[in-house]
């Protein structure tokens, strides 16, 4: 089998007060079914190794994740090497059930962006409120980051991940430096 | 700029995350339907000043469409309200009537 390759090659800028790293490559499913359904939600936290995400939320562990993406699609998350083991074991648990399951794996990017100021960095982007009570570790937006779309969450305290269309990558990986540039910070959070 | 609810995912972002996408509410004429019916169904829409209801889409969050009651002269926004449903609910006509007394549902209009 070819080498997985990302798309900006796990590019880094640190430039900026803000770290921003391409991650990955990271294993990505998208399930989408009816969570009212229990066979489904078991399959999904069989495949993904952690308990159902509440609405907005999202639960990682290490690699492996299951992010809350509309109220019938949800994201499972696992290391590379595993996402065709997984896939085909939640299709099979899948099988009597109206749901899909589907590797995009290679069809988005992944950036993790590192500073205290974090904040900061998404609320240049973001129609997001930022608050440190408004948005708190172990929730999960989807939004858009300046002109594209993207999901985002906090794993730690001063880390966010984005996650975007491999397609967008290059864009995403320069307005995050952009927003990170030294000198630009606001101070507000 | 207005600020919308979005009753699928409970996000409550503004306007830019979200779609607008015309009326809402309108009865569809298919097959079978006069002429002048379908012509109206397709073209004509209520431009009011004042209360609209409207069909939103959260296009950059959950994906889901819902509706909107909101004011197109103030730009306030009522309230949002499930996608599912072919007339406003009772809570959303309430909050108008609350906030413009003189405000009948269409569906009230002689």
């Amino acid at each position: 089998m070819s080498d997985p390759v990302t798309a900006l090659k796990g590019a880094k800028g640190t430039a900026g007060f803000a770290t921003v790293t391409e991650i990955g490559p990271v294993g990505m499913i998208t399930l989408r079914g009816d969570f009212a359904n229990k066979a489904v939600v078991k399959a999904a936290v069989a495949a993904s190794g952690m308990t159902f995400p509440e609405q907005r939320r999202c639960a990682t562990q290490g690699d492996q994740g299951m992010a809350w993406m509309s109220p019938d699609e949800v994201l499972i998350m696992c290391p590379y090497a595993e996402v065709h083991d997984r896939l085909e074991n939640l299709q099979t648990a899948l099988a009597k059930h109206h749901a899909l399951a589907v590797n995009v794996s290679d069809a988005r990017a992944v950036f993790r962006v590192r500073s205290p100021k974090v904040r900061e960095v998404v609320a240049k982007l973001a129609p997001v409120d930022m608050d440190e009570a408004a948005f708190t570790i172990g929730m999960f937006r989807r939004t858009r980051f300046a002109q594209v779309p993207a999901a985002f969450w906090m794993p730690e305290a001063d880390v966010i991940q984005v996650v975007c269309f491999r397609s967008v990558a290059q864009y995403m990986f320069d307005i995050l430096n952009n927003a990170a540039k030294t000198g630009s910070e606001v101070g507000h959070f | 700029m207005l600020t919308i609810h979005c009753p699928n995912c409970g996000v409550t972002a503004e306007e830019t995350e979200f779609h607008a996408h015309g009326e809402a509410h309108l009865k569809r004429f298919g097959p079978g339907s006069s002429e002048d019916d379908f012509e109206s169904y397709l073209f004509m829409r209520k431009n009011p000043k004042g209360v609209h209801f409207e069909r939103w889409h959260h296009r950059y969050g959950c994906g889901k469409w819902f509706h909107v009651a909101r004011c197109t002269m103030t730009l306030e926004v009522f309230g949002s309200y499930t996608g599912q449903t072919s007339v406003p609910p009772q809570q959303i006509i309430d909050t108008i009537q609350d906030r413009r007394p003189d405000w009948v549902p269409a569906q009230d209009q002689a």
